[in-house]
């Protein structure tokens, strides 16, 4: 079970800051980032690979895109 | 606009208007405002200051007066708040030695505040943003990385001191780089703000047949820049800018992404880019130096080849 961020309507650094507290709590596993804007799709992805997580896909979806994460 | 007296006029994206009074004479024209980028409204004040100055600066010019600019929101907000605004400004105005000479405010849902600036020129000292020749040398007289610390500061990442020297940076004048330009002889200027080093790189090649070399590894950047970038914690400005020029730029695959970042990162009152003659560089960053401008720095050259695109690699 992934846990699920949903930061659309958040401009930077907010959806960044959401997904880095997240990775804090949970550590490992899997998290989905939901975002709307390409600046949070590409920080976001950025900010999951600074903290040692793998970006595992990218999907647009409604009007923004699905972020997965993970780490082992 | 069909005016002989208009030496600088809308048609060429350059920092300032300039329009010819006398054969000895010309003045200088400009207006800037923006949102607070700062939470304290005095040093916002004095930051708006200086980057309304600093267009006359670019161009190689003397301020004389200005004319504030206000949007505020009356009825959200308290008075004192625009009273702190307008002293950072007017202190800031004090230290170039420009008079104010007025202004003008309206009520609005968003806190704005800039100034009109006029300032004067010899006509034949203009500096516009074109002009530079193949081997000329570019110098850059601020760090660079304003859009990206300042986003770090709105998450609550960014070190007391990195804060501190931002905020110092921003509101520092363009005066003296200014004044050692004209004393050593430029050959073209433009101060950097909202397109980034790159975008206003561009804007001194667009039309002139030269190229453009930046060397990554020497230019100017704020501690902290090149990791906040690595962390995510980048302006949408600065992706756009990087979008909307990527076609036209070179960048060696030596350079990280984070780093090239950084040259795309939309300044607020950003340093001065001089194009300078070779024999003449390395005197005008020596002398840049002593009036205390540390983080001058020569990060490129003007070249004939690869025309109207910029190459960045990461060392020379």
């Amino acid at each position: 079970m992934s846990t699920i961020v949903d930061a659309k309507g958040l401009s930077c650094p907010q959806p960044v800051l959401m997904t880095m507290n997240e990775i804090k709590k949970v550590k490992k596993g899997e998290i989905v980032i939901l975002v709307d804007t390409d600046t949070s799709k590409e920080n976001v992805s950025r900010a999951a690979m600074a903290q040692g997580w793998t970006v595992k896909g990218v999907e647009p979806e409604g009007t923004g895109y699905r972020i997965s994460i993970a780490k082992d | 606009m069909d005016d002989p007296n208009l030496i600088v006029g809308m048609d060429r994206a350059d920092d300032a208007g300039v329009y010819k009074i006398s054969k000895d004479l010309a003045i200088i024209q400009t207006v800037d405002f923006f949102t607070p980028i700062v939470d304290d409204p005095y040093m916002f004040g004095q930051i708006a200051a200086a980057n309304s100055l600093s267009d006359v600066y670019a161009m190689g010019g003397q301020p004389l007066t200005a004319m504030n600019i206000v949007c505020f929101p009356i009825k959200m907000m308290d008075i004192s708040i625009l009273r702190e605004i307008l002293r950072g400004g007017l202190d800031k105005m004090k230290e170039a030695g420009v008079t104010l000479a007025g202004g003008h405010s309206v009520e609005d849902s968003e806190l704005k505040y800039g100034l009109s600036v006029t300032g004067i020129i010899h006509p034949s000292r203009v500096l516009t943003n074109v002009g530079a020749k193949a081997g000329d040398r570019l110098i850059l007289t601020k760090p660079l990385g304003t859009g990206i610390i300042n986003t770090a500061i709105k998450a609550g990442m960014a070190k007391e001191e990195s804060v501190a020297m931002v905020v110092h940076c921003m509101a520092r004048l363009n005066r003296d780089a200014s004044e050692v330009m004209q004393e050593v002889g430029a050959r073209a200027c433009t101060d950097i703000t909202g397109f980034g080093l790159i975008g206003h790189a561009f804007e001194m090649i667009q039309g002139t047949g030269k190229g453009i070399v930046f060397y990554a590894s020497q230019v100017p950047l704020f501690p902290e820049a090149v990791n906040f970038a690595k962390m995510g914690l980048v302006p949408g400005g600065t992706y756009r800018n990087r979008d909307f020029r990527m076609q036209q730029v070179d960048i060696d695959p030596a350079v990280s992404p984070y780093l090239s970042d950084i040259l795309f990162d939309p300044q607020t009152s950003g340093g001065l880019l001089i194009a300078a003659p070779t024999e003449k560089a390395g005197k005008m960053i020596k002398r840049l130096k002593e009036r205390g401008i540390e983080e001058a720095a020569l990060i490129g050259e003007v070249v004939d080849d690869h025309k109207e695109r910029i190459a960045v690699v990461l060392n020379n």
